[in-house]
């Protein structure tokens, strides 16, 4: 595969969140406004790259019978990195992500990609597997975090679009992030012509 | 025994684990198709979520506070969450075949169970002690039950609508979730 179609081929054709469906507890805990949807898509394409890449450079070093563990474990490292990393920059950000960024551990986008494309692939096709997948997990949760903040809260990125006492506060609520990403999913079916 | 029983109810209904904290969402949408495997599901997972909290308790409190490795947190839970998932089904593969035969295609699952993870670390940041832990780790995993039971239930009547073709299978199961959520945002006015 060419770079370029790699990179594509994460963000539309296989969308983690609307065409793979994974990943599902961030995207929904996480959108309740487009900011810190982004910031946990960026997270988690951050640790996407890395683990990525360490796991392909690994592939022929690793056991097939221990594969899995080894995987968890550098992606664990990886999370690790990321925690100490936010926590002495942005505490701000990572008090608002909260429990979601240790999370990114048990995320199965990042195994899913770690057993299906990293063990097989080599180092640089990896990486960019990486960035397309994490890009397209940042766009699905930068839209979705948009939706629910303009419905819930009448702002987009924090910039007032209608009064905020007209907005129906449930979208920034529990249910509206079960009910604005089944929308969302359907429209995005609708538009691929995949249903 | 009051505040176990608020923790109890707070846990199950009003901070449901899936409708209030968004964790445990893979398994609640994949595994809630029919009743049985909702049941089998929402019982291995309280199972396992009782023993990893127990296990990680002691490991927070013996070994990472004392030697200040707090931030092996999570490399060290999540390892040791598998190690717990592989023994047990071990365990229960020789002890009582007929139990394995109804959680067994569940227990490898639950590793990457965020929910699991999630408790785990919740129990750790707020300093609970051994007993509260534990009663809280069982308290929401009956509250995943409940949520998986209510949810199959509804699939299985679900099953037989006919939905807009793009809705079909995942977007309309988490309409029906976001209804569900609603209707335990209800709990959220209770005053423990």
């Amino acid at each position: 595969m060419k770079p370029l179609s790699i990179i594509v081929n994460g963000i539309i054709r296989q969308n983690p969140t609307f065409v793979l469906i994974l990943g599902m507890c961030p995207t929904l805990g996480t959108t309740s406004s487009a900011l810190t949807g982004m910031s946990m898509g960026l997270a988690t394409l951050f640790v996407l790259i890395c683990s990525n890449t360490v796991i392909s450079a690994l592939k022929s070093v690793v056991p097939d019978a221990v594969r899995i563990p080894v995987f968890i474990v550098v992606i664990a490292t990886f999370v690790t990195v990321l925690q100490m990393v936010m926590q002495a920059w942005l505490p701000g950000l990572y008090a608002a992500l909260g429990i979601f960024i240790p999370l990114i551990v048990v995320n199965c986008i990042l195994l899913g990609r770690a057993e299906s494309f990293a063990s097989k692939n080599g180092v640089l096709a990896s990486a960019l597997d990486g960035v397309g997948i994490g890009l397209g997990f940042t766009a699905a949760l930068t839209i979705i975090g948009s939706v629910r903040e303009l419905l819930g809260a009448g702002a987009v990125f924090g910039l007032r679009v209608y009064p905020d006492s007209y907005a129906p506060l449930v979208f920034v609520l529990a249910p509206g992030a079960f009910i604005a990403l089944g929308f969302i999913i359907a429209a995005f079916n609708r538009l691929t012509n995949k249903a | 025994m009051l505040t176990f029983l608020a923790i109890i109810i707070t846990a199950i209904f009003v901070n449901n684990i899936v409708f209030a904290q968004f964790l445990g969402i893979c398994p609640f949408i994949g595994v809630s198709k029919n009743l049985d495997s909702a049941v089998g599901m929402g019982a291995a997972v309280t199972f396992v979520m009782a023993i990893a909290t127990a296990v990680t308790w002691v490991l927070q409190h013996l070994l990472l506070e004392p030697l200040g490795l707090a931030y092996i947190q999570t490399i060290l839970f999540i390892l040791v969450i598998a190690v717990v998932v592989q023994m047990l089904e071990i365990v229960i593969r020789k002890i009582s075949p007929a139990l394995y035969a109804s959680l067994g295609v569940f227990l490898p699952l639950i590793t990457t169970n965020c929910a699991v993870l999630g408790v785990a670390i919740i129990v750790a940041q707020q300093s609970m002690d051994f007993v509260t832990s534990i009663v809280y780790a069982v308290a929401t995993a009956l509250g995943f039950l409940l949520a998986l039971v209510i949810f199959a239930g509804i699939r299985t009547q679900l099953a037989m609508t006919d939905v807009p073709r793009p809705m079909r299978g995942v977007p309309i199961a988490l309409i029906v979730a976001g209804m569900l959520a609603m209707a335990f945002m209800g709990f959220a006015g209770i005053k423990l």
